[in-house]
């Protein structure tokens, strides 16, 4: 029996997507309910299918070998929104801009604004870990969920986590599964932790010679403001002749003015305010940018090298498409280069303690160079032992190590 | 079981002599942690007092299959850091140094044995602080809030203790180190850092901790809500907590907490005919930024009830509040002589239900239950003061706890929000866990350590992971768990055939 014949009479005729259009020609499945993924891998792991693992289809390019694509966009229920509680329960499938309209309704707001189309879904962003400037304000993806429930390669729903704010019940695996690339599982469902919508939102950005605005980032961070972002842009990034230095505040209205007086002190009152409409673009074509870019891969260095890691991406490919975060010392980078050249970078940022994480990427670079790449010694073993103990049969397509894999 | 005494002299070759205990007296104080209702007498206690000593230790334990037990402080709440006569236990109070401070990072490196609240004074003098503070932290180290993942009062706003830890040197059980994360924050790889903290001394004894630090707040306002209800008081909770105003921190405290503290040494002055009271603490970077958050406060308590909202006049008055707040586990220890500390998460809209539901099971089992906890986390600790000696009174304090944890399960919480699983939890987390989720767990510690020698039978209860193997095999019409061979147990259980 083929494999969409076996899969319609294990879902449904509904389950496989008729005429996706897609030029990879896979049946491509899409379960309606976290049990129809356990059956699907299930069944995979039994019949020694290769899975290959989609969200809206609009981040990781769909290009993974395998025997067929298991897509989430079927799973696309917000089960529970708690404004009073601040929490809320989305499936995988949800994309981002329905889910923060939804919550908007609600008052609710869910403080990350991750690289990307706006559509692209809930699952896809927990799973690389792709957190956007707000992880200035309000942390990396992982400190946004309180709970996820996954299904392993294998077809096991396993949960991790609840939904309560404070959770120490057994081991954490939504920490593994945030950033495991789906090595781990394929996340359904996610527990979030939201904030109250801001009543007041404010970008302001200055726009200079990157080694400006580099000391002027350094100045806002040792005056300790609450800020939500504060994010480096590289000129065709934020479409300015010049780099520039853009800062969010979000909070009441008398908290953000009191914020704004309180950038204005540090830097001398340079910095522009966008009216809402141009802040929204701003931050949206920012983040929509790394989606048409081949290659994107993060860093993270501490703050206090963030202008020579800059001057290092400079140097080894280019600072035409570039973010950083310097309060964090995060550094997300977009373009077209080789995988010797990422290779090299690795080796160079691995020696000076900064991990490089391939967010995405053609299959043939990922496989190369893998999102992960080499680890540090003794921890390979480890990260093999998980991934077998969730996906025994290596039934998820996916590169985490890359081709030099060590340790 | 019982270990040899060429074990306890090649420990003290590693350590010195001095810092090996064996006498039965000496054992006996590291027989209980600070939920004294369990005991255990550890074969061997071994303090080293280095990294290197530590991977020695750890090395010569492996080779001879000696299951031991890593333990800071113990002032866990868990029964968490006991060890028995088969296990060696571990103390790791003697790697006490702060290695360093980065203020311009904002970073720290610390050795376990660190005193929580001794980093925080190191790093004052840079103008920083480390925002985990548990109830204990005068005397808990950062190693122990690392595998309880420990929060604490200020953890509302800032987070618990995942949420500041950057980096970790591990010792593995087979005594291999292991760099996880990185000062950054940033994983290598998967976040396995993520995954240790809160593992409860599981996956291997971090030797080496880089912490997160935060700017001391600039301005800060305390004010203390006196409600005649405690459901008023919950409900208020709510309402702060929508109001999109994040207070550093939101504590509950009961009348007979009120009580017990206001009849201590450690008494604040919170009003003894309150029903409950609400410790609220705003802070930020400028005082007219944090007065208005705490007047818009002070107007949602009052519009919900609160008799009166009042300030703290000065630094020595908020911290007259606060150690109430912290020391009422102290002043309720006077009330009875034994104390059982609960620890359990409901979302913070259902505090009401869930308070007089605890009230109803205190009352049916006539117990005296106190709850002072985190009430903006949603995280209560019901605390019930009975005396052990009295007749099958531990038995209907056990079975009140079973009921308050399954209401707050059926509230849509959790069993624990920061005291963690160890002994005391393990059977009811059979109740927030089906048998697929204990046994992909349990996978993930063989993962780290493959023969489950490091802290035994603690976190996840092996029973139910064979028992539910056993009845998915006996579905499948194969071989059940039980009859496995023992060298299975060097395999993920999710390996195993089915």
């Amino acid at each position: 029996m083929k494999i969409v014949e076996r899969v319609r009479a294990l879902l449904g005729r509904e389950a496989v997507l008729e005429d996706t259009g897609a030029p990879d020609g896979l049946p491509r499945v899409a379960p309606s309910s976290p049990d129809a993924v356990a059956l699907l891998l299930g069944t995979a792991r039994e019949e020694g299918w290769r899975v290959r693992v989609e969200g809206a289809g609009t981040w990781m390019p769909a290009d993974a070998p395998a025997d067929l694509a298991l897509t989430t966009r079927r799973l696309d229920r917000i089960p529970s929104i708690q404004p009073q509680d601040l929490s809320a329960t989305a499936e995988a499938g949800v994309g981002c801009d329905q889910l923060r309209q939804q919550l908007a309704d609600h008052g609710a707001w869910l403080s990350i604004d991750p690289p990307g189309l706006a559509g692209r879904t809930l699952g896809s962003v927990v799973a690389t870990a792709t957190s956007g400037p707000l992880r200035h304000g309000f942390g990396p993806i992982r400190d946004h969920l309180v709970g996820v429930t996954f299904v392993t390669g294998d077809g096991r729903i396993i949960q991790s986590g609840g939904r309560v704010m404070k959770n120490v019940a057994g081991y954490d695996l939504t920490k593994l599964q945030t950033g495991g690339f789906g090595a781990f599982g394929v996340v359904v469902l996610v527990h979030l932790r939201l904030h109250a919508l801001p009543r007041a939102d404010q970008t302001l950005v200055l726009e200079g010679p990157r080694e400006d605005l580099s000391r002027v980032a350094e100045d806002i961070v040792a005056a300790g403001l609450t800020l939500a972002a504060l994010e480096l842009l590289s000129p065709p990034l934020g479409r300015r002749e010049r780099w520039s230095l853009a800062v969010r505040l979000a909070g009441s209205a008398a908290a953000v003015a009191e914020e704004e007086a309180g950038l204005r002190a540090v830097t001398g009152g340079q910095f522009a305010a966008l009216r809402s409409d141009e802040a929204h673009a701003f931050w949206m074509r920012a983040a929509e940018a790394f989606a048409t870019r081949p290659v994107t891969f993060r860093i993270g260095g501490l703050p206090d090298s963030s202008d020579d890691l800059l001057d290092l991406i400079q140097h080894q490919v280019g600072d035409e498409w570039v973010s950083a975060t310097p309060g964090v010392g995060t550094l997300r980078w977009g373009g077209e280069t080789s995988v010797d050249r990422l290779r090299r970078l690795r080796r160079i940022l691995a020696a000076q303690e900064v991990p490089l994480t391939i967010e995405r990427a053609p299959w043939v670079t990922r496989r190369a160079v893998g999102h992960f790449g080499a680890y540090r010694e003794g921890v390979g073993p480890l990260v093999e032992g998980l991934r077998h103990t969730f996906d025994p049969g290596a039934a998820i397509s996916v590169a985490v190590d890359g081709d030099e894999r060590a340790g | 079981m019982t270990l040899s005494p060429t074990i306890a002299d090649a420990l003290a070759r590693i350590v010195g002599p001095r810092h090996v205990r064996l006498g039965p007296a000496e054992r006996a104080t590291y027989a209980k942690d600070g939920l004294t209702v369990h005991q255990r007498l550890p074969g061997i206690v071994v303090l080293p007092g280095t990294h290197d000593e530590v991977v020695a230790v750890v090395r010569l334990l492996a080779g001879h299959g000696i299951p031991f037990v890593p333990r800071g402080a113990g002032t866990g709440l868990s029964g968490g850091a006991l060890a028995d006569a088969g296990a060696v236990l571990l103390v790791l109070t003697r790697l006490n140094r702060i290695l360093e401070i980065d203020p311009k990072n904002r970073v720290a490196v610390v050795e376990p044995g660190v005193v929580n609240v001794k980093l925080s004074a190191a790093a004052a003098p840079y103008g920083l602080l480390y925002a985990p503070d548990p109830s204990s932290q005068t005397a808990c180290t950062i190693g122990g809030n690392v595998a309880e993942n420990a929060g604490g009062p200020h953890c509302l706003k800032y987070g618990v203790t995942a949420n500041h830890v950057l980096a970790l040197d591990v010792v593995l059980a087979n005594g291999q180190v292991v760099q996880l994360g990185s000062a950054a924050g940033e994983p290598w790889g998967p976040d396995l850092v993520g995954l240790f903290v809160g593992s409860e001394g599981n996956f291997g004894v971090a030797t080496r901790i880089t912490v997160r630090l935060i700017p001391v707040p600039r301005a800060v306002r305390t004010l203390l809500a006196d409600f005649p209800s405690i459901r008023g008081a919950g409900v208020a909770v709510s309402a702060v907590i929508a109001s999109g105003i994040v207070p550093a921190a939101l504590e509950m405290m009961d009348r007979s907490c009120i009580q017990a503290v206001e009849d201590s040494v450690y008494a604040a002055g919170y009003p003894r005919d309150a029903a409950a009271v609400l410790l609220v603490e705003v802070d930020g970077r400028s005082e007219p930024a944090v007065t208005a958050d705490a007047a818009a406060i002070e107007e949602i308590l009052k519009g919900h009830g609160a008799r009166s909202v009042r300030s703290a006049s000065d630094q020595k008055d908020r911290e007259r509040l606060w150690q109430g707040r912290k020391k009422a586990f102290g002043a309720m220890g006077r009330v009875s002589r034994d104390l059982i500390v609960q620890d359990a998460v409901v979302p913070r809209s259902a505090l009401p239900d869930v308070l007089e539901e605890i009230a109803r099971i205190a009352a049916r089992y006539d117990l005296t239950v106190s709850n002072v906890f985190h009430a903006g986390d949603g995280n209560l600790h019901p605390n019930i003061s009975f005396d052990s000696r009295v007749p099958g009174l531990q038995d209907r304090v056990e079975a009140a706890s079973g009921e308050m944890m399954a209401a707050c399960i059926a509230a849509g919480g959790t069993i624990t929000g920061e005291h963690g699983i160890g002994l005391d939890k393990l059977r009811y987390m059979p109740l927030i866990f089906d048998g697929e989720s204990l046994a992909a767990m349990r996978g993930v510690r063989l993962v780290f350590d493959p023969a489950e020698r490091v802290n035994p039978g603690k976190v996840v209860p092996v029973h139910a992971c064979r028992e539910w193997l056993g009845a998915r095999n006996a579905e499948r019409g194969t071989r059940n768990w039980s009859a496995a061979p023992s060298s299975a147990l060097r395999v993920p259980t999710s390996a195993l055939p089915l």
